[in-house]
């Protein structure tokens, strides 16, 4: 649904300061770029340290990945600095573009050392995902065969193929979106999609609540 | 934990959702909203609804919001 945006606002002091030092020539533009690039290293080293726990990046190569990330950012917040329009402080529009980096990089990373090989099928770990009690699995067991029945006669090819890499596989989105040449978005939408094509599909047969007035 | 409604959670769509390429967009402005405790979510319903459903978009603005609240002075 779209949504309101926000038109243009005045400019608050610091973020002025930002876009006029950024459109200075030779010496002070580079002083500026360097200061920028002092800010954004310390959010980008936050970012992948909150990150790290649940990543398999360790010691320098977590470093390599938010030195990256700041000096990326920093050429795509000065690339778009005329599209600021400023609806937030400068500083936290330029954090955002750190932080896509640094979810940009780890998608890269995972991309470059798979976890599962590409056309795999872990059906099996599909409880797991959903943290199903194994002490319940007669309960769960056909739940599961539903879903599986469900993604494969209900979904398109792609969206079976997004599913199974997403949901069954485990492969992060970032990563998924550099394999199949594709976008956040597009992803998500073809994900939204299959969502709500599973879920109408369970309802149907029982397996889960039917919200809709009248049923179906 | 029991699986169900998590399976249920995770398969409902919100038709208010935005999709990431506007979440993104938007995601500077909501997450100062956000920590100036303003009401985020009512002002952009789209994009509240958005980040309760998109793991990766959901994960970029925590990080934002951590990077606001932990600038260095």
């Amino acid at each position: 649904m779209p949504e309101a945006g926000v038109s243009g606002s005045e400019l608050d002091a610091e973020s002025a300061r930002w876009l006029r030092a950024l459109a200075e020539p030779g010496a002070a533009r580079e002083a500026a770029l360097a200061r920028l690039h002092e800010l954004l290293l310390p959010i980008a080293r936050r970012e992948v340290a909150r990150r790290g726990p649940r990543l398999a990046i360790t010691g320098p190569e977590l470093d390599d990945l938010a030195y990256q990330a700041a000096a990326d950012a920093l050429l795509a917040i000065t690339g778009k600095a005329g599209q600021f329009r400023g609806e937030s402080r400068f500083m936290t529009w330029a954090y955002k573009f750190v932080i896509f980096e640094v979810s940009a990089k780890i998608g890269r990373h995972f991309w470059r050392h798979p976890a599962v090989p590409l056309g795999a099928e872990q059906w099996e770990r599909l409880p797991d995902r959903f943290g199903f009690d194994p002490a319940l699995e007669a309960e769960w067991r056909d739940l599961a065969a539903a879903v599986r029945r469900a993604v494969d006669t209900e979904l398109t090819p792609r969206q079976r193929e997004v599913f199974v890499a997403l949901v069954v596989n485990g492969v992060p989105l970032d990563t998924l979106v550099l394999s199949l040449g594709s976008s956040r978005n597009a992803i998500y939408k073809v994900m939204f999609d299959a969502r709500r094509k599973l879920r109408a599909a369970l309802a149907a047969n029982g397996y889960l609540p039917d919200d809709c007035p009248g049923g179906s | 934990m029991n699986g169900w409604p998590a399976l249920d959670g995770f398969l409902r769509t919100d038709p208010q959702d935005v999709g990431c390429a506007r979440a993104m967009e938007m995601l500077h402005v909501y997450a100062e909203l956000v920590a100036a405790g303003e009401p985020a979510a009512e002002r952009y319903p789209g994009v509240a609804a958005h980040l309760r459903a998109c793991g990766p978009c959901g994960e970029d603005f925590d990080g934002l919001l951590a990077a606001i609240r932990g600038e260095a002075p």
